[in-house]
């Protein structure tokens, strides 16, 4: 009998979905937020990675058996390039890392960021030598051109000279062996 | 009055804290024009240690170092422009405070128009939706009349709604 009198209820049904959109927009905002607490908002990725480590000829540590470090030093085989100096007291709790790793005979290089030679030197004396070629960075110049934005920071370089990944911090067992051996490996092949 | 001062005290302070200059006498240009044109260049880049700060504004050692080559490239007769791309080639786009539009970034730069777009749909739906259905109820056939008297009548304490 009242058929036309139902009339404002299947269009009320239909239009329903709308009032689940909040809840939906909710759980898609969640999952957004979800994801980025997952990741550090402070480790910045690099532009530079997959190309040519950029130019640099760095002096040698004055007392250390060095000629100085510069961009040719890089051709030609895989190599770690760290950042580091003697205040920087994350890069005293990485430093073990990088010597177990020059033991088992990866070539691992270092700029020394803004630091006095005389402290970089003891630093070495103290912890251990585990670099193959040093460089000093007074100024922070050459740190600049590879992106740097504080110490320690660590490159992985191919056999091309081209950059393939950077570490941001210091380098914890868990990312040697999570990260870096596996990509040491591959491009050792 | 004590909590008048306070609340004068308040905005002076913040003033004289966003008015504190961290560029030092001894990094600035003696030519005021591009000390002008370095100032207003370093408003726009991002410090990468602090990273909500220009490097106008920070006390960041590398800050400093981004303000001295900024000022460096532009006494050599660098633009603008080739002192960003110096940087972006660096340190990539997040150096810049106000990101370019590019397909990385269109959602960022559509993002409120899409939003405010969204909400003006919603309120006209609403409104329509409601505009609409008191004229479609008022208008009863004589069929529905009839039905309508039959219960209020017949109707024995029945709800009729």
């Amino acid at each position: 009998m009242s058929a036309r009198l139902d009339t404002g209820r299947p269009q009320r049904l239909g239009r329903g979905w709308l009032y689940l959109l909040p809840v939906l927009l909710f759980a898609a905002i969640g999952v957004v937020l979800a994801l980025g607490l997952e990741r550090d908002a402070r480790t910045l990725p690099s532009v530079l990675i997959d190309k040519p480590a950029p130019e640099f000829a760095l002096p040698p540590l004055p007392g250390r058996d060095d000629r100085g470090f510069t961009r040719a030093d890089l051709n030609g085989q895989v190599a770690l390039v760290n950042i580091f100096a003697s205040w920087c007291v994350p890069c005293r709790i990485e430093h073990p890392v990088l010597e177990q790793l020059a033991r088992e005979g990866v070539v691992v290089h270092a700029i020394n960021y803004k630091d006095d030679p005389r402290d970089a030197l003891a630093f070495l004396r103290t912890l251990g030598d585990p670099f193959a070629r040093v460089g000093m960075d007074r100024e922070g110049r050459a740190a600049i051109d590879w992106g740097v934005y504080g110490v320690p920071e660590t490159f992985v370089i191919d056999r091309e000279g081209r950059i393939r990944y950077r570490h941001v911090g210091p380098i914890q067992p868990r990312d040697l062996e999570r990260t870096l051996r596996p990509l040491l490996a591959k491009l050792a092949q | 009055m004590i909590r008048a001062r306070l609340l004068l005290a308040v905005p002076l302070l913040l003033l004289a804290l966003s008015a504190r200059a961290v560029t030092g006498p001894d990094e600035m240009l003696a030519d005021p024009e591009l000390e002008a044109r370095a100032r207003a260049l370093g408003k726009e880049l991002r410090c990468l240690v602090c990273q909500n700060q220009s490097i106008d504004d920070s006390d960041a050692p590398l800050a400093r170092d981004l303000r001295r080559i900024v000022r460096e490239q532009l006494v050599a007769g660098a633009s603008e422009a080739e002192i960003k791309r110096f940087l972006v080639e660096r340190y990539g786009e997040f150096v810049l405070l106000k990101p370019p539009v590019s397909p990385a970034t269109w959602l960022l730069w559509a993002g409120p128009f899409l939003m405010a777009a969204a909400g003006a749909a919603l309120v006209w739906t609403f409104v329509r939706a409601r505009s609409v259905r008191p004229e479609e109820v008022t208008e009863l056939t004589a069929e529905e009349r009839q039905a309508l008297e039959r219960l209020l009548e017949g109707g024995s304490g029945e709800r009729t709604r």
